[in-house]
């Protein structure tokens, strides 16, 4: 990832900023500049989501993406958060027959990876079982 | 002094390792490790855990007993000995994930286990200035040791987090006052681009740790005319849990005093998290009008004492975030093997 772009991102990737219409309400993570639903009718303002949520459904990884190898099988699921947005995270400090479906998690902050020995290191959101 | 704690969290990671899984490791025996340093188990920090993320938690967890916006912290200090980076400081990531930046003043301390209260000291001093209006102090760590020294069977992971104001409605305990004690004692060391920290074996107790602890503590009560009477609970810094027990004794307080901040047997040594969580253990259960000393160490050499006055207050807020036993009990052991592969020291 390059530095400027997950530079960019720091509000949505530690505190879940995403954007809310003023004109429909609805809640957008991750933030747009303009409301899908509302078109130009909507009226976007930043809006911090509630670090909360339910497990969707998940997927146990065997097969890691790039710099997560060592820490297979992990779950990777989607949450959705009490706001209403669906994201997908990692489920950390999660053994793979922990998890279930419709499981409370709550949205915390984690190492997400790290360019080699010598890089910025990236830190982003993961879910945990509550 | 006219300052106190606003709010305090704490966080310890979930997995554990026990002192027989690492003694069978070493060819040590576990029982008489277990009796000579006090000591069970202790934590160990997940692979996605450092100690930016544990400082984070603590300092989410302190927020959440306040309900103050985190714009009003002016201030934020993270003192530990294992910052992620070697140049680009925790407390800036911290500052960010809890939504204080940019109006405030913020950097990393260092002095080994003490780095922490080091921190409060300084939030103190600009909250009694008026230059800030809340001040953060952390001390968060993922301790280091060589496999197969001493160290490892102690070296843990947890972090804790104090928000500090001014005396008044908000504040869940008065801080009294603090007195340090401080001189150039090379008990405990690490080098440059080293791993490991080194350390001077027998030589960390007596001149060390011991010296340290028992003068600061005397400073304070000498300063504020108090004894060992008048404080309901003690806490010191635990590189283990004989430690404090002996300081404890020395200083005239029962085994009654020290037993609620006592943590190091279930959790292992935190570092510069060591004596905030242990302080934080006392504030979870301690009632309104108690007095408190808490004394950190830090080797190389130094300790700060503090005399803390629990207030009407800190009942309504306690409950707000998960207090240390929830950590305590919260946990998952791992073998040997999962402990050097989460520590990077197997490396494929
Ligand atoms: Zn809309």
């Amino acid at each position: 990832m390059a530095v400027p772009r997950f530079w960019r991102e720091i509000p949505n990737r530690y505190n879940l900023v995403g954007a809310r219409c003023g004109n429909c309400n609805k809640v957008l993570f991750p933030p747009r500049y303009i409301c899908p639903h509302c078109r130009r009718m909507g009226k976007l303002e930043p809006y911090r989501l509630k670090r909360r949520g339910k497990v969707l459904t998940y997927t146990v990884v065997h097969a890691a993406a790039n710099g997560f190898e060592d820490q297979a099988p992990y779950v990777l699921a989607i949450v959705e958060l009490e706001d209403g947005p669906r994201l997908t995270a990692q489920v950390t400090d999660c053994n793979t027959d922990e998890i279930k479906i419709g499981d409370e998690v709550e949205i915390v902050f984690r190492r997400m990876g790290e360019d080699g020995q010598d890089g910025v290191i990236y830190y982003g959101f993961k879910a945990r079982r509550v | 002094m006219d300052v106190g704690v606003v709010g305090y969290g704490v966080y310890i990671p979930r997995y554990r390792i026990r002192v027989e899984e690492i003694a069978k490791v070493w060819g040590d025996d576990p029982e008489s490790i277990k009796r000579g340093l006090l000591i069970e188990e202790k934590s160990v920090p997940a692979p996605d855990e450092d100690t930016a993320t544990i400082a984070v938690e603590a300092a989410r967890n302190a927020l959440k007993q306040t309900g103050i916006d985190p714009h009003d912290i002016e201030a934020i200090y993270v003192g530990s000995e294992s910052h992620p980076y070697a140049v680009k400081p925790t407390a800036t990531i911290v500052a960010e994930a809890i939504e204080a930046t940019p109006d405030l003043t913020a950097a990393d301390y260092e002095f080994a286990c003490k780095a922490g209260t080091v921190g409060i000291q300084t939030c103190m001093g600009a909250v009694e200035a008026g230059m800030i209006k809340y001040g953060m102090a952390i001390g968060a760590d993922t301790a280091q040791s060589a496999p197969g020294d001493a160290l490892e069977y102690t070296a843990a992971a947890g972090g804790c987090a104090f928000i500090v104001g001014k005396n008044g409605g908000n504040t869940l305990a008065a801080i009294d006052d603090t007195y340090s004690y401080t001189t150039d004692t090379p008990d405990f060391w690490r080098r440059e681009m080293r791993s490991y920290p080194k350390h001077g074996g027998r030589f960390t107790g007596k001149p060390a740790y011991f010296k340290h602890v028992l003068a600061a503590a005397n400073g304070l009560l000498r300063k504020l005319q108090l004894t060992s009477q008048d404080f309901a609970h003690v806490v010191f810094h635990q590189p283990n849990g004989k430690f404090p027990l002996l300081a404890a004794k020395e200083l005239g307080f029962s085994k009654e005093q020290v037993a609620l901040g006592l943590l190091t047997p279930k959790i292992g040594n935190t570092y510069s998290g060591s004596t905030m969580i242990s302080l934080a253990a006392v504030l979870d259960q301690a009632k309104p009008d108690e007095r408190i000393l808490a004394v950190s160490y830090g080797s190389g050499a130094g300790s700060d004492a503090f005399s803390i006055t629990v207030r009407d207050g800190i009942e309504g807020k306690r409950d707000a975030a998960p207090k240390v036993l929830d950590y305590v009990g919260q946990r998952v052991m791992i073998d040997y093997a999962t402990y050097v592969k989460f520590r990077k020291l197997l490396v494929r």
